[in-house]
C-alpha cells in the first residue's frame, strides 16, 4: 500500500545547521503562503461570521427600515417551519441514493478501467466527458430527454408515452437523481481506481491459487484494500451531494417539494431579500455539512488528511 | 491465460454500455439543437431534418442584441483571470508546503480541505450583501474573488503533489555543473514543474467554468452574467416559443470545445484528479 498522505512531511533535507537558516526558511514558507491563505479566508471565514450575524438580526431588504437584533427567533422559525424539514428529507433522499449508486457503478467503471483487456483508453476518454461538462448544461439535456413534449425517453419501449416526469415528486426525483450520477460517477470512478491500482496482483495470484472465486477475490482482498479510498471518496461526494443545486434550479426550481436545502437559502437570501432568515439558513447548512464531515471522520474514520479536494 | 472469445464478447458489451452512458446526453442535445422548431416535438433522437438555424439566433445582433455572446466573454474572460491568479498563488503555497520546513504547514492543509467541502450557499447571502455595498455586485471582480477562494484548495493539493515528485536535487547538479542559480530554475525546475502547474490550470478552470450558484446570486446582468446563468434566463425568440432549441445550441457551443480539451488532455486530467489520493 502506498497511500500518500499530502500531508505527510516533505522529505527532509538536510537537517538545517544554524537556526537563523530554519528562520529564514520559515519566514520565506509563510510568506509564500500568504496571499493563498489570505484569499482563502476572505470568503469563507469572514462572510460565515457576518452569516452568524445576519442570522441574529430581523434583516429584510425590503423593508430596510425594520430590523434590528432578533436573538433566535429566525432559527426557530426555520426549524419550526414543515419547508425546512421537507427540504432535508429531499436533500437527503437525493444524497443517499445518488451517492450509493454512484458508488456501485463507480466501482463498476473502475473495474472495468482496471481489469478490461482492451479499450481501457476508450472507457477512460468516455468517462471524463461528463465530467468536463457544465452541471446546468447536463441538467437541461436530461430535463430535454424526459420532457413529455420534446423528449426521446417516452418515445423507449416500455415506457409510457404519457407520463409526465416533472408532473409528481418521486419521478422528479428520479431525473434529478440520474442527472446528478451521470454527471459525478466518473470523479467517483477514478478516484476508485486510484485505490485499485495500489492493490498487489499477486494477492489475486495467491487467492486465485487457493481456489477463490472472482467474488471472493472481491470481497475478501479488493473491498477491505480499498475501505480508506472508499470512505474518502464518500466523504467527499457526500458533502458534494449534500449541497445539490444546479440540477434541481434547472429541471423543477424547487416545485411539487422537490427543494433542496440549498435552494430554499437562495430563495430566502435573492429572491426574496430576507437575509435574516436567509442566514438563519446558511448558517444551519453549515452545521449540517460539519455534522456529516463529523460522522465519517469520527463514526468511520475516514482519513481525511488522505483525501483531497475535488 | 487463455482468453476465450467469450471474455472479449462481455468485455465489449462493458465497455460499449459505459461509452453510451457518458454519449447519450451530449448526442442529445446536439440532435435537439440541430432540429427545426417543428421537429422538436417529434421525440425522436436522430434528427430527420438538420437546420442551422438555433445556432445563428444565438448570434444574431451581434454583441450587443445577442443573448450568448457577452455571457461568453464573461465566461471566458472570468475563467481565465481566476486560474491565472488561483495557479500562481497555489504555486506559491504549494512550493512552500513540498519544499521548505515550517510550523503551520499541516493547519494549512487542513484549512483548505475544510474549504473544499465548505457549502458556498452558506457564504451567498453575505456576500451578495457585501458585494452590494461594495460596488461589486453583477461585476467580474464579484465572481472572481469566491471562484479563487474555492477553486485555491483543488489548485493547492494538486500541486503538492505534483511538488513532491519533483527530483529537486538537479537544481543544485545544475549549479555545481555552472549554471546560475536562476538558469537552474528557468532550465531545469520549470520544464519539470510545468506539467503539474498545467494540469491544475485545467481543473481550476473547469470549476470555473462550471459554477452556477454564485453567478446566478451575485449577477444581475450581461456586464457579468457567465454562460451558465445565462442559460437559466434564456427566453424564446417570442414569449409563446420555448427557449429549448436555443438553449440546446449555446449548451453545445460551450460544450464541445470542452470536450475536445478534455479529450486532448485526458491523461494529464486523470493524473491531476487522482493526484494525492494515492501515489502512483
Amino acid at each position: 500500500m502506498s497511500v500518500n498522505a499530502p500531508a505527510n512531511p516533505a522529505p527532509q533535507k538536510a537537517a538545517p545547521k544554524a537556526s537563523s537558516r530554519t528562520r529564514s526558511e520559515r519566514k520565506l514558507a509563510w510568506m509564500l503562503c500568504a496571499p493563498a491563505v489570505l484569499a482563502m479566508l476572505l470568503v469563507t471565514a469572514y462572510p460565515i461570521a457576518y452569516a452568524v450575524v445576519l442570522s441574529l438580526q430581523d434583516v429584510d431588504l425590503r423593508f430596510p427600515d425594520e430590523g434590528g437584533f432578533a436573538g433566535l427567533s429566525n432559527y426557530s422559525t426555520v426549524l419550526s417551519s414543515s419547508l425546512w424539514w421537507t427540504d432535508i428529507f429531499n436533500t437527503v433522499f437525493i444524497m443517499v441514493i445518488s451517492v450509493a449508486i454512484e458508488l456501485v457503478l463507480g466501482m463498476a467503471i473502475a473495474l472495468v478501467m482496471h481489469r478490461a483487456i482492451f479499450g481501457r483508453g476508450v472507457v477512460r476518454t468516455s468517462v471524463l466527458i461528463p465530467y468536463g461538462i457544465i452541471t446546468v448544461v447536463a441538467a437541461f439535456a436530461w430535463q430535454f430527454a424526459f420532457s413529455p413534449e420534446t423528449g426521446f425517453v417516452n418515445n423507449l419501449p416500455l415506457i409510457s408515452d404519457e407520463m409526465d416526469w416533472f408532473g409528481g415528486r418521486f419521478s422528479s426525483f428520479a431525473v434529478i437523481i440520474l442527472a446528478e450520477v451521470w454527471k459525478t460517477t466518473p470523479f467517483m470512478a477514478l478516484l476508485l481506481l486510484a485505490g485499485l491500482v495500489t492493490i498487489d496482483d499477486q494477492l489475486y495470484e495467491a487467492a486465485r491459487v487457493d481456489g477463490a472465486t472472482a467474488w471472493q477475490r472481491f470481497t475478501r482482498i479488493t473491498l477491505p484494500l480499498m475501505k480508506p479510498a472508499i470512505l474518502v471518496a464518500l466523504l467527499f461526494r457526500t458533502l458534494d451531494a449534500f449541497r445539490v443545486f444546479d440540477t434541481i434550479f434547472v429541471m423543477t426550481r424547487g416545485a411539487l417539494d422537490t427543494e433542496s436545502v440549498s435552494i430554499l437559502g437562495y430563495n430566502q437570501l435573492i429572491s426574496r431579500l430576507n437575509l435574516g432568515l436567509g442566514s438563519a439558513v446558511s448558517v444551519l447548512i453549515f452545521l449540517c455539512v460539519f455534522l456529516i464531515a463529523f460522522i465519517f471522520v469520527k463514526g468511520f474514520g475516514a482519513k481525511v488528511e488522505e483525501g483531497r479536494p475535488s | 491465460m487463455e482468453r476465450s472469445s467469450r471474455d472479449y464478447a462481455l468485455w465489449t458489451i462493458a465497455i460499449a454500455l459505459v461509452v453510451i452512458f457518458a454519449l447519450i446526453p451530449v448526442l442529445w442535445l446536439i440532435s435537439i439543437s440541430l432540429k427545426p422548431p417543428e421537429a422538436l416535438t417529434d421525440q425522436k433522437f436522430i434528427p430527420s431534418d438538420i437546420s442551422f438555424d438555433n445556432y445563428k439566433s444565438l448570434f444574431e445582433g451581434g454583441i450587443d442584441d445577442s443573448p450568448f455572446i457577452k455571457p461568453l466573454i464573461n465566461s471566458i474572460g472570468i475563467a481565465l483571470i481566476t486560474t491565472a491568479i488561483s495557479i500562481v498563488l497555489a504555486s506559491f503555497c504549494a512550493y512552500a508546503i513540498a519544499r521548505l520546513e515550517f510550523p503551520g504547514k499541516r493547519v494549512i492543509l487542513a484549512g483548505a480541505l475544510a474549504i473544499a467541502m465548505f457549502p458556498p450557499i452558506s457564504t451567498v447571502g453575505p456576500l451578495f450583501d457585501m458585494w452590494r455595498a461594495l460596488g461589486l455586485y453583477d461585476t467580474w471582480l464579484g465572481l472572481i474573488i469566491p471562484y479563487l477562494t474555492f477553486s485555491l484548495p483543488l489548485a493547492i493539493y494538486v500541486l503538492v503533489a505534483f511538488f513532491r515528485e519533483i527530483p529537486w536535487e538537479l537544481e543544485q547538479a545544475a549549479q555545481v555543473d555552472g549554471a546560475t542559480p536562476f538558469q537552474a530554475f528557468t532550465k531545469v525546475i520549470v520544464p519539470l514543474a510545468a506539467p503539474g502547474v498545467f494540469t491544475a490550470a485545467i481543473l481550476v478552470f473547469i470549476f470555473c467554468w462550471n459554477d452556477f450558484l454564485f453567478a446566478i446570486s451575485l449577477t444581475s446582468s450581461d456586464a457579468s452574467r457567465t454562460v451558465p446563468a445565462a442559460l437559466a434566463f434564456f427566453t424564446g425568440e417570442s414569449s409563446f416559443t420555448a427557449p429549448t432549441g436555443s438553449i440546446a445550441a449555446a449548451a453545445v457551443v460551450v460544450t464541445v470545445p470542452i470536450i475536445v480539451f478534455v479529450l486532448f488532455f485526458q491523461r494529464r486530467i486523470v493524473a491531476g484528479l487522482t493526484a494525492g489520493a494515492v501515489k502512483g
